[in-house]
C-alpha cells in the first residue's frame, strides 16, 4: 500500500535495525531450515514474504531483496525497475517521471537511506542486473543460503584440469546471473 | 598530439586508454572537447545522417547517435553507427535500457565495436509514455549502472554477463549521464560516483540553462574527487523560441529552464538570435568551471546553429576536428 510504503521509508531506520537482528536469527536457524529442507520451506516463506513484505513495502517479490541498500525503499516499485538510483527524469517536485502522482521511488530511497546510515554507505553498492530467474522466490531463504554457503551457493568443486597447460585462464566463477543485493 | 588529427583515421592503442577513440584521446590529452548529437532521421536514407553529420563534424569530436530519445522512434542508433563509422566519423553510440534486453544489447555492443564504434553512452531511456508509441511495452531488463558495469566486463574481463569467453572484447569508451537540475539535487553528485564505480569513464549532462545548481553539483563533484575519475561533459543548447522553451519544461522529462531564461527569451526581439545567444552565454560561463572537461551540444533541429555557437564561444581555441568523408570501401576500422 503506498501510503505504508511511505511510512516504511520514513521508519527506515527501526525496520533496518529490526531487519538485520531478524536477518541474524534467519541465519541462526539454518539448521533447522536445513534438516526440514528449504524446497519445501519455499512455498510458506513465499506466502509470509509477499503478505509482510507486501504490506510494508509493496514488495514485487523480485527474490533478491535490495531494501537495506535502497532506504527501505523498494526499487520494484520504480516503473523503469531502476535498481541503483534515480533516472533524469524526476520531476521538480521530486515525484516520478512515469507516474507523476506518485514520489519517485529513488528521491524516498535517498531519504530512507538518510534515516539509515549518516554515510550512505550502503546505497553507493552498484547492484547488478535483477535475475529473473528467481522472481516469486523467497529471498530470505535465498540470504541464509547465501551467508551458508549452501544450495546454489555451495563452492563448486574447482575442476579436475585436464592436462597441466602453463596459461590456464583464471577459474570462471561465473558472476551470478542475477543481482545479489544483500537482501535486507 | 596533433590537433588536426583525422578521426577517421584508425588510431594505435594508447597505453592506459580503454579504446582507440579520438573523444579518450582529446580527453585524456588535456583537451577541452566537443560532443554533439544527430537528430535522427525518420527516413530509410543514409544520405539524411551524412547531411547531418557533415555540418555537426566540423566542430565535435565525437557525434552522439541517439537511441529512440524521448522514446520516439526514428532510425535506431546502431543504424547510424553503421553508417557514421563507415564513412570515418567518429560516434558515441547511446544505448537506452528501455527497449532491448541483456542478449540484445550485449550482441550490439560487439557489433557496434565490430564496427568501429569506439565510444558507448549508457543511458537508463524515458519512459513509454513520453513517446509516440505510449502502448509500447517497457524492457527495462539493465538500469544505466548495472549497463556500464556489464560492457566494462565485456571489455576488461572478455567476458559476457554469463561467464562465456568473448575472444576479442570490444574496446569502448564507457559513458553515463547526469541530470544535476532534478532532485535529489543534494545526491545527484554521489548516484554519478556510483555510475562511475560501475564504469562510467565520461559523463554527459542534460540541458544546462541554470549555472548555479550547475555549480552546486560540480562542487560535490570535486569534494568527491569525481572530476579526476572520469570527465564531464555539460549539456547545451540554442532555445528556438520562448514558446518551445515552455514546451519543452512541461514535456520533456528532466529539462530544467529557470523562468528569468523564458523571459529574457520574451523580452527580446529576435528569439531565435536571443537563443543562439544564450548558449554563447551559457558555455563561457560553464567552461570556467573547475572539473569540466567538455561540452555535448544538443541542438534539436538546429545543427545550422551549433558551428557557429562553438566558433562563437571560443571552446575550440585553435583546434579544428577534421574528417574527410570517405567512401565505405577505403575505411578500415582495423589498427
Amino acid at each position: 500500500m503506498y501510503a505504508v510504503r511511505l511510512w516504511s521509508v520514513r521508519h527506515a531506520k527501526g525496520l533496518n535495525r529490526f531487519y538485520q537482528a531478524f536477518e541474524k536469527a534467519m541465519v541462526a536457524l539454518h539448521p533447522l531450515w536445513n534438516r526440514i529442507g528449504y524446497e519445501k520451506l519455499e512455498a510458506p516463506f513465499q506466502v509470509l514474504e509477499k503478505t509482510t513484505k507486501g504490506f510494508l513495502f509493496d514488495c514485487q517479490m523480485c527474490g533478491q531483496c535490495a531494501l537495506s541498500s535502497t532506504g527501505m525503499s523498494c526499487p520494484m516499485n520504480c516503473p523503469k525497475t531502476l535498481r541503483n538510483g534515480p533516472c533524469g527524469g524526476v520531476r521538480p517536485n521530486g515525484n516520478c517521471e512515469v507516474k507523476p502522482e506518485m514520489k519517485c521511488v529513488w528521491v524516498q530511497g535517498w531519504a530512507g537511506a538518510e534515516r539509515m546510515d549518516g554515510n550512505l554507505e550502503k546505497i553507493k553498492d552498484v547492484q547488478v542486473q535483477v535475475n529473473n530467474a528467481i522472481k516469486g522466490r523467497s529471498a530470505w531463504l535465498r540470504v541464509v543460503r547465501m551467508t551458508k554457503k549452501v544450495g546454489e551457493f555451495a563452492p563448486k568443486p574447482p575442476k579436475a584440469p585436464p592436462a597441466k597447460k602453463p596459461a590456464a585462464a583464471a577459474p570462471a566463477a561465473a558472476p551470478a546471473a542475477g543481482g545479489e543485493g544483500k537482501a535486507a | 598530439m596533433d590537433p588536426q588529427i583525422d578521426p577517421s583515421a584508425p588510431l594505435p592503442s594508447l597505453p592506459g586508454h580503454s579504446s582507440g577513440g579520438r573523444l579518450e584521446r582529446i580527453l585524456r590529452a588535456g583537451k577541452f572537447a566537443v560532443t554533439a548529437e544527430l537528430n535522427p532521421p525518420d527516413s530509410a536514407d543514409p544520405r539524411d545522417v551524412y547531411d547531418r553529420a557533415l555540418v555537426l563534424s566540423e566542430v565535435c569530436d565525437a557525434i552522439n547517435a541517439t537511441d529512440a530519445s524521448g522514446a520516439n522512434c526514428h532510425m535506431s542508433s546502431v543504424g547510424i553507427c553503421a553508417l557514421l563509422t563507415r564513412a570515418g566519423y567518429s560516434v558515441i553510440m547511446q544505448i537506452s535500457c528501455r527497449d532491448r534486453n541483456r542478449i540484445a544489447i550485449q550482441g550490439d555492443v560487439l557489433g557496434a565495436a565490430a564496427m568501429g564504434v569506439q565510444n558507448i553512452l549508457c543511458l537508463t531511456g524515458d519512459g513509454v509514455q513520453a513517446g509516440d508509441q505510449p502502448e509500447a511495452k517497457p524492457v527495462f531488463d539493465f538500469d544505466s549502472t548495472s549497463l556500464l558495469s556489464c560492457i566494462k566486463g565485456m571489455r576488461d574481463d572478455g567476458k559476457f554477463l554469463s561467464g562465456r569467453k568473448i575472444t576479442v572484447p570490444p574496446r569502448v569508451f564507457l559513458g553515463g549521464a547526469a541530470n544535476p537540475f532534478v532532485p535529489p539535487l543534494e545526491h545527484r553528485a554521489t548516484h554519478i560516483g556510483k555510475k562511475i564505480a560501475a564504469g562510467a569513464q565520461f559523463i554527459q549532462t542534460q540541458y544546462c540553462y541554470d549555472v548555479p545548481m550547475l555549480r552546486k553539483f560540480m562542487d560535490k563533484v570535486r569534494a568527491q574527487g569525481l572530476h579526476e575519475k572520469a570527465f564531464f561533459l555539460i549539456g547545451v543548447g540554442p532555445l528556438p523560441s520562448s514558446k518551445t522553451a515552455r514546451w519543452m519544461r512541461s514535456n520533456v522529462p528532466g529539462v530544467h529552464i529557470p523562468d528569468a531564461v523564458i523571459e529574457r527569451m520574451e523580452k527580446s526581439q529576435n528569439e531565435k538570435a536571443e537563443g543562439k545567444q544564450l548558449a554563447i552565454d551559457l558555455i563561457q560561463e560553464i567552461k570556467e568551471i573547475e572539473g569540466v572537461h567538455g561540452l555535448h551540444v544538443m541542438a534539436y533541429r538546429q545543427e545550422e546553429f551549433v558551428n557557429d555557437i562553438i566558433h562563437a564561444s571560443g571552446v575550440m581555441k585553435n583546434r579544428q576536428p577534421k574528417r574527410a568523408p570517405r567512401p565505405a570501401e577505403s575505411v578500415s576500422v582495423l589498427a
